[in-house]
């Protein structure tokens, strides 16, 4: 269209200019039953190609394990779905409708995207429960913070959540006294909170005894199913507790796909694993 | 540790607080405001109702003395809240005490009138000294008490806002942030030492007559000055108590401790921190201003660096993050300045510095850990 042509057109009265428009409220669009759309993806720091032409599906409530070497890519896949690391060229989609590639940081983590890191940081003065109400999704404006009060569903979702991570009797304890376990497990706790409808666990077990790792799986494998769960784990061991379905990743692609004992035995897995 | 005491120690979560409420739970919150009831009664009482004969007397220049203590208290009680609990180790705090110190003087400079040793009916002695002609613009409004009582609140609050807006929103933190602070009172005391900026350069301003018509002389006066710092003081204390015991004073715990999650779980950290810092700063403009009365003179000395930084020492002697431990410290340590310059001049620097190092090394909590349970709450 010439400019002569625009000119009627930008005139119209009744136009809403595309940029002037009011963006349509995300709406999470879990229709098709995939939650996690990653196609193509590719991403290179200093020429070294981190994520190489990656593609991935999640499927809405799934508990997926993405295990592979150091320098797979798998942090770096997560700063891709957080929004901390922009991707070269490809798509990621959060449902059918919400393009993550068109949001900041803090709009994915509003739109239902929360991460646990490797190392927890919890606020060790503040008890547990306070942990937990700190984290709650809200209006967290100053003045609102200021004059908030707890109210009962408020205060009964605080509770279901301490009993779903296992520190409904440390409640009143300051964070800082629970053990690396526990503290993890407040971690997610306080993810809960913000009822995300992804959660991306990154070494959920790492440091952990024995026990507190079979009661991560067990957490875990319960958040799935209302929750879609990713967890970014080493230990073949927990993988294999928990793992419903393997996502193997080397050199920035993903190398196999499918359930634990399939993966384990695929020939390039072992290689890559192993070494020759 | 001592924090953790504190955060177990307050209400439940979601009780509705009124300001006085705030203080359930806090022992030694509840002591203090006793204590200071207690004194707004018996001060008065002794100095005007006993005869100067009896030895129960209180002077005025004692009433005047604790009138400053008093203020000072307000003082420590505004960087605790920023400093123990929120985690800005502001060391200019004595900046915002001074500008509402000066607005207030500004105001008793323009009630002398034409009683100054000149006998100018408008400019204050200095100006004429100066043989300024006229009273610059921002001298306009201060013979009324209310323009200057809303300088007071105002112009310490709007350098916080301006000053912290600019720190906070770059994330100037720790010691960076302290030598800003540090900076900026510095700044402003060789500012308010020039004649030119027409706040009477370096002899600042002084030989105030009254107050709202009232004989600053007088012992009722002083007595009055006196109850309203107490006033000021205990609602200081409520008030930042409320902060502390609220949602907000979690997040700010939680952002002295851990900035970075606090940010990540979807607090304005910023404004978290430009909020409480104006606040404490208003604060400390009002301790300012009912200061200047009591002890008759505001001079540029009120922003020396190493007055802020006797303001830090208090808040550590008293005890970190505590509030009343803010007000044991300041009328303690204030209390032994007097002694001592009395006594032996020389040495209060040492005294002070060598109590500094004591409380540090064997009391890390200060004297407000002194009767804290050991181990509470794990």
């Amino acid at each position: 269209m010439n400019a002569l042509g625009l000119l009627p057109e930008s005139v119209r009265r009744a136009r809403v200019w595309e940029r002037f428009a009011p963006r349509p409220e995300p709406v999470l669009d879990l229709s098709h039953g995939t939650i996690l759309y990653l196609e193509d993806l590719s991403v290179s720091f200093d020429g070294f190609k981190a994520i190489d032409e990656l593609t991935l599906y999640v499927d809405a409530g799934e508990l997926r394990c993405i295990i592979g070497p150091n320098g797979a890519g798998k942090t770096t896949l997560m700063d891709i779905i957080t929004g901390k690391t922009r991707p070269d060229t490809g798509r990621a989609w959060f449902g059918q409708q919400i393009d993550l590639l068109r949001l900041s940081e803090p709009e994915i983590a509003q739109a239902g995207i929360g991460r646990k890191f490797q190392k927890p940081t919890v606020f060790e003065h503040h008890p547990v429960r306070v942990n937990l109400e700190l984290a709650m999704a809200g209006d967290k404006r100053v003045w609102a913070t200021l004059f908030a009060t707890l109210g009962g569903e408020q205060r009964a979702r605080i509770d279901e959540v301490l009993t779903l991570i296992g520190l409904a009797e440390l409640a009143e304890r300051p964070a800082g006294a629970l053990s690396h376990g526990q503290k993890q497990w407040l971690e997610i706790g306080m993810l809960l909170m913000q009822h995300p409808q992804l959660l991306l666990v990154d070494e959920p077990v790492a440091g952990m005894t024995h026990q507190e790792m079979e009661r991560t799986a067990e957490l875990l494998t319960t958040l799935a199913g209302p929750h879609t769960v990713i967890v970014v784990e080493h230990d073949m061991d927990f993988v294999r507790a928990i793992a419903r379905k393997v996502t193997v990743l080397h050199q920035g692609r993903v190398l196999a796909e499918g359930r634990m004992e399939q993966v384990q035995n695929d020939r390039r897995v072992v290689e890559v694993y192993l070494g020759e | 540790m001592e924090a953790r005491v504190k955060a177990s120690a307050l209400p439940e979560p979601g009780a509705r607080l009124g300001l006085l409420a705030a203080v359930r739970g806090d022992r030694g919150g509840q002591v203090l405001l006793a204590l200071l009831g207690a004194c707004a009664l018996a001060v008065p009482a002794l100095n005007l109702l006993v005869p100067e004969s009896s030895p129960l007397h209180l002077s005025s220049y004692t009433v005047a003395l604790l009138g400053k203590y008093l203020t000072y208290a307000l003082l420590a009680v505004a960087l605790d809240l920023v400093w123990g609990h929120l985690g800005i180790l502001s060391l200019g705090h004595g900046a915002f005490f001074a500008l509402g110190g000066y607005a207030m003087g500004m105001y008793l400079m323009r009630q002398i009138g034409e009683r100054g040793v000149y006998g100018h009916p408008v400019l204050p002695d200095f100006m004429v000294f100066l043989n300024w002609q006229e009273l610059p613009w921002f001298w306009h409004g201060f013979d009324q008490f209310w323009f200057a009582a809303l300088m007071v609140v105002l112009v310490p609050g709007l350098l916080a806002f301006v000053f912290g807006w600019l720190a906070f929103r770059s994330r100037v933190t720790g010691v960076y942030l302290s030598i800003i602070t540090q900076a900026l009172t510095y700044a402003l005391m060789l500012a308010f030492f020039r004649n030119e900026m027409g706040f009477g350069g370096n002899n600042g301003l002084t030989d105030f007559k009254d107050i709202l018509g009232f004989d600053l002389q007088s012992d009722a006066t002083r007595v009055g000055l006196f109850v309203a710092s107490a006033a000021a003081l205990a609602f200081g204390y409520l008030a930042c108590s409320y902060i502390v015991a609220s949602r907000l004073g979690r997040v700010a715990l939680a952002i002295r401790d851990a900035e970075d999650r606090t940010r990540f779980i979807g607090y304005r950290v910023e404004r978290v921190k430009l909020f409480l810092f104006t606040f404490s700063a208003v604060l400390a403009g009002i301790a300012g201003a009912l200061y200047v009365p009591q002890v008759g003179i505001i001079n540029p000395g009120e922003f020396s660096p190493i007055n802020s930084i006797e303001i830090v020492i208090w808040v550590a002697i008293g005890g970190r993050a505590t509030l009343y431990g803010a007000v044991i410290g300041a009328v303690l340590v204030n209390y032994g300045k007097t002694w001592f310059t009395g006594a032996l001049p020389e040495a209060w620097l040492f005294a002070l510095g060598g109590l500094f190092v004591l409380v540090t090394l064997f009391l890390p909590r200060g004297i407000a850990g002194l009767w804290r349970r050991r181990g509470a709450s794990g």
